[in-house]
């Protein structure tokens, strides 16, 4: 009956679906939904941007305008991938500037960006309005530049922990008068000085301006005066927070903060005096996501005086320094939280972490809403692990890590088994994994059982044998991700199921026991795949022993066969 | 196990648990295959070649643990934002000193110095001169010399207005000035 709609009733119909899932669920109905559909998509998710080319993007969705692409492995954040390794961005924009210039919105993680590529987007997208950077490199300021110069319709300039040169450090202020659409500005990352003057300015002319995070170079004055131009803000990144609380500016601080009612959301203290913090004091019931976990100046009693006025919190990222005892008053005080992040205040501190299992108890129980958690702690027990999964069913997202990667529990120095199993069993949605500690073949039992959502997985220093990584692979049908470092799982694992990988995004094995016969043999077997060998040593060099074990394999699935871009030392199979 | 049953009867997770033993017999026998901490201490190629069963110690974790590529993960980008916080408080906060007529500038770490008391003595004794007792109204009078320092913004201040914490973070550099410039800064104008 629906095949005589006429297309445009389709059409309309398919534009209240917004998941990307949900409409490629649609597209393979039929072909005249398929067609459709395709017509009709605007907002396109690459996951990989190795598993397909722009051009075939291009060809199937003509009428993109938002793309979101991925590139390097998720483990390439811990220095485990060569920074040349891939990523690259510019073919796709270079494709895109010929083939679809009504691209208006850009989102990039784990990519090399050059500034060329910059200077391209700024030139060849007339309705470009959203450029959003997160955990890129490869570009500096010069870039920034051309999109503020060129971007007549700006809303949103979004850089996320982006390792970025800043030889000049005058980008901002090539944003023109005319530029009045900002409505999201987010240049903490920025290492460089920014024109304070032309700051000021550019936010008194973008009344629609609702997220402004600024780096450090930002002093509480400027800080004050930018306030008071723009009190609609609804999240504020403080950038530098130091200043004499006796002083005129602190004053005025204070008072222009109690006029920003509509801040919901507030981060950055990139620099910061604890005793300026009560000048935040009277957004904080308001504020539903606090990120303070790059201020490593506030200590355990102020952190915890700030923390306990937030009683609508629903997101909170903070460093351990907070201790246990802090995180009891945020179980107190912030009923609503649901998302947790504790990260360590000292990542190369090797044993003064400050929170333990007690503290992620007693969230669990102040705080039964939680359903996402990165917790990195010294110690953990499998007590503690069951407790939480009983009072907080609804983890979406779990991720543990114990600073001593195998420890055992705490308490009866057994593996953590069953305080992840308790987890698996529990959290029927859970999504995401990250399992740390002493961890036999038996969790990835649990795992295999019970995390029938699981999406993503990491696991490191864990297992006995094969047969681990092979419950994981069995059981968990809607696993995406799987990335895997120093564990001893090998080549009867990698090839147990070797259909699986296609339905999967990506795997990615390091230091464990796999060899280069076996992944040869993967590669062989499976066309579709891409399996790479990444080699940093010279122990590879011309003709290498198929016994060998390797020591980086990433694969992935792919329609468009072997990367022509990948550096000497990443072999595709 | 003793820990699962107690509080595990909710989950009944003893009832569902697939073992590697058999029934009955408990995880201490499945406890040969754990790796020792001491591997860890060589970087990534832990286990290449290692299929053998090893008894795990259980205690202390080596020093050398922090080693380890990637572990624990945190991005580098929060690496470098946290660490330079630690060196800047080690590092000390060297400001110039000039005075009127000598040929060359010197420089001091104010950190050392409690308060403006030694402060002042410090200068006293680098320069060979005394610079006497402040007093709000008078500033330094009695002394032909008179210290001042810079500001963030620039300007020339005398030192010893403000308190000590807040001289230190806004100090740029110092100048004892001399003579009746020196004095004229002190009396009430």
């Amino acid at each position: 009956m629906v095949n005589y709609f006429p297309e445009e009733v389709l059409e309309h119909v398919f534009s209240f679906l917004t998941s990307h899932r949900d409409r490629n669920a649609v597209s393979l109905v039929c072909k005249s939904w398929y067609n459709v559909e395709r017509f009709s998509r605007g907002k396109v998710f690459i996951g990989n941007c190795y598993a397909i080319s722009p051009e075939r993007l291009i060809s199937r969705f003509p009428r993109v305008r938002s793309l979101t692409l991925k590139g390097k492995p998720h483990f390439a954040d811990f220095n485990l991938v060569l920074h040349d390794w891939g990523g690259y961005v510019y073919p796709w924009i270079e494709a895109m500037a010929k083939g679809c210039t009504n691209l208006e919105e850009l989102r990039l993680k784990r990519m090399l960006v050059s500034d060329a590529s910059l200077e391209l987007i700024a030139k060849s997208f007339p309705n470009f309005k959203s450029l959003v950077l997160v955990s890129c490199e490869g570009f500096t300021t010069d870039g920034l530049a051309a999109i503020a110069s060129n971007c007549r319709f700006l809303r949103e300039l979004d850089l996320q922990e982006n390792e970025v040169e800043d030889p000049r450090g005058q980008w901002l202020s090539c944003f023109p008068d005319s530029c009045t659409s900002l409505a999201s500005l987010n240049f903490a990352c920025l290492k460089g000085e920014v024109n304070l003057a032309a700051l000021e300015r550019l936010v008194a002319r973008c009344r629609n301006l609702k997220s402004l995070r600024l780096n450090h170079a930002v002093p509480p004055d400027v800080l004050q005066k930018i306030l008071a131009r723009a009190p609609q803000l609804v999240d504020l990144g403080a950038g530098s927070f130091v200043h004499d609380p006796e002083s005129e500016t602190y004053n005025k601080l204070k008072n222009v903060m109690q006029k920003c009612t509509s801040i919901r959301s507030l981060s950055g203290f990139l620099d910061v005096n604890a005793r300026c913090l009560p000048a935040i004091y009277p957004i904080c019931i308001n504020l539903s996501s606090l990120n303070l976990s790059y201020a490593p100046g506030i200590y355990s009693k102020e952190l915890v005086k700030l923390i306990r006025k937030c009683k609508k919190l629903q997101c909170l990222w903070i460093l351990d320094t907070i201790g246990d005892k802090g995180l009891r008053v945020v179980a107190s005080a912030c009923k609503e939280l649901q998302e947790l992040r504790v990260f360590k205040s000292d990542p190369n501190d090797v044993g003064n972490a400050a929170v333990t299992e007690e503290g992620l108890v007693a969230i669990s129980a102040g705080c039964p809403n939680l359903n996402s958690l990165l917790y990195f702690c010294r110690q953990m027990t499998n007590t503690a692990l069951i407790t939480v999964a009983k009072n907080c069913p609804n983890f979406i997202r779990f991720r543990l890590c114990t600073l001593d990667p195998i420890t055992p529990d705490a308490v009866t120095m057994q593996p953590l088994d069953n305080g992840f199993g308790a987890i698996v069993q529990s959290c029927k949605g859970l999504k995401r994994l990250s399992v740390s500690g002493l961890l036999t073949d038996q969790v990835f039992l649990y795992i295999g059982m019970y995390a029938e959502q699981l999406e993503m997985l990491s696991i490191a220093f864990a297992g006995n044998s094969d047969k681990g990584m092979v419950y994981v692979l069995n059981g968990c049908k809607k696993l995406k991700k799987l990335e895997i470092r120093d564990s001893p799982f090998g080549n009867m694992a990698l090839l147990a199921d070797t259909g699986k990988y296609e339905t999967m995004r990506s795997l990615w094995m390091s230091s464990c026991k796999v060899t280069f016969g076996a992944c040869k043999s993967l590669a062989e077997k499976m066309p579709r795949l891409n399996v790479e060998i990444i080699n940093e040593g010279d122990e590879m060099e011309g003709g290498s022993d198929d016994r060998q074990n390797v020591e980086k394999m990433y694969l992935y699935r792919t329609l468009v066969g072997p990367r022509k871009d990948a550096p000497d030392s990443v072999w595709t199979l | 196990m003793e820990g699962v049953m107690s509080h595990g009867n909710d989950l009944n997770l003893k009832a569902t648990e697939l073992r590697l033993g058999l029934p009955g017999t408990d995880e201490s026998t499945s406890k040969n295959n754990k790796r020792t901490a001491n591997e860890l201490v060589k970087n990534s190629e832990l286990l290449n070649g290692k299929s053998d069963a090893k008894a795990r110690d259980g205690e202390t974790v080596p020093a050398s643990k922090s080693q380890i590529v990637g572990w624990p993960p945190v991005r580098s980008f929060r690496k470098n934002i946290v660490q330079p916080k630690k060196t800047e408080a080690e590092t000390g906060n060297f400001v110039k000193v000039s005075m009127d007529g000598a040929p060359y500038l010197r420089k001091i770490d104010l950190k050392i110095y409690k308060g403006y008391q030694e402060l002042l003595k410090a200068l006293e004794n680098m320069f060979k001169l005394t610079i006497g007792e402040y007093s709000e109204r008078e500033g330094y009078k009695g002394s032909e010399y008179a210290p001042a320092y810079e500001d963030k913004d620039g300007d020339l201040m005398l030192v010893g207005d403000v308190p000590w914490d807040m001289f230190m973070s806004t100090c740029k550099r110092l100048r004892i000035m001399k003579g009746s410039e020196a004095t004229g800064l002190g009396s009430g104008v």
